[in-house]
């Protein structure tokens, strides 16, 4: 009995606290978060579709949209989903180095997807597409500044991580870490399959 | 406790191997070479909707495979797609509002 406490004690210490389901109290955490944002970008999704053709002022939509450069973002965050995988199959074999790495890459791709949305962005803003210019602007930004704003603090959280695993200072399971940093990257990508879809391909 | 124990190891077994991995990615390449090409080729009638269902399949790739959703505990794929549930209601309702009652 004494070594199945001790058993007990020691599984706590390596992987985290499991609720009375045997599943992961933080993994459940983080998909309830993802569930709630699922409501966040449905709302502003809802916004821009419903204000996407209200253009008193400025350029419409179908003016400004550069899509092939859009075309290679989106290509670009798309495979940071790859590399962050990796990183958690890493993650599970126990293997930091790898890890690391492709922690490094995911975040660099991230980024450069981050880069681009700055860039387009200036590119919009010049040719006159201001946050107040039209219901359209509003909302365009909107959306896509929040979208970015997750994009930027996946990023933090990446670098932070692979710190945080170089200095050795995770205590719980480092496997369950890194995949919960992942659901949230793989959230973002999804959120950004929809928003190229809708926003860009499908002229309003 | 063996249970915890047996769930957790379990949870590390799923999924795929990198291989598989980048099957998916090379999959989900080709399927967004696919939705760029729509902007350059008229695709009809067809066109809004092989968008949409390229999208979904996307989606769906991402959230099943990469986020493990198809290999993991049902609880999961309930909490996030109650979420997903909502934000669709979300949207249809407003759209719904701005179409019937105020336009």
């Amino acid at each position: 009995m004494a070594d199945i406490a001790t058993h007990d004690t020691d599984h706590a210490t390596d992987h985290g606290h499991h609720s009375s389901t045997g599943l992961s109290n933080n993994k459940l955490a983080m998909w309830l978060f993802l569930g709630s944002e699922c409501l966040l970008f449905g709302g502003l999704i809802s916004t821009y579709m419903l204000y996407r053709g209200r253009v008193q002022n400025g350029p419409h939509p179908s003016q400004i949209y550069d899509i092939p450069f859009t075309s290679v973002s989106s290509f670009v965050l798309l495979m940071s989903s790859l590399t962050m995988v990796l990183a958690v199959s890493s993650a599970q074999r126990k293997d930091d180095n790898k890890t690391n790495l492709w922690l490094l890459i995911t975040a660099l791709l991230g980024a450069t997807f981050i880069g681009g949305q700055v860039y387009e962005f200036t590119a919009f803003y010049r040719e006159g597409l201001g946050f107040t210019t039209s219901l359209f602007g509003s909302s365009f930004y909107s959306l896509t500044g929040f979208h970015g704003v997750h994009v930027s603090i996946g990023v933090i959280m990446l670098l932070s991580l692979r710190g945080i695993i170089k200095k050795g200072k995770i205590t719980g399971d480092k496997a369950e870490v890194v995949e919960l940093i992942g659901l949230y990257w793989h959230f973002v990508d999804i959120v950004w399959i929809i928003i190229f879809t809708l926003v860009y391909l499908i002229p309003s | 406790m063996t249970t915890v124990t047996e769930t957790h190891e379990d949870a590390h077994e799923h999924g795929m191997s990198d291989a598989g991995y980048v099957k998916i990615a090379i999959i989900l390449a080709l399927i967004t070479g696919l939705e760029v090409s729509t902007y350059y080729v008229d695709f009809g009638p067809l066109f809004m909707p092989a968008l949409l269902i390229m999208m979904v399949v996307k989606f769906v790739m991402v959230v099943s495979y990469f986020m493990h959703l198809k290999f993991d505990s049902k609880i999961f794929s309930f909490l996030f797609y109650v979420g997903l549930g909502l934000a669709l209601f979300v949207y249809i309702t407003a759209l719904a509002t701005f179409k019937f009652f105020i336009a």
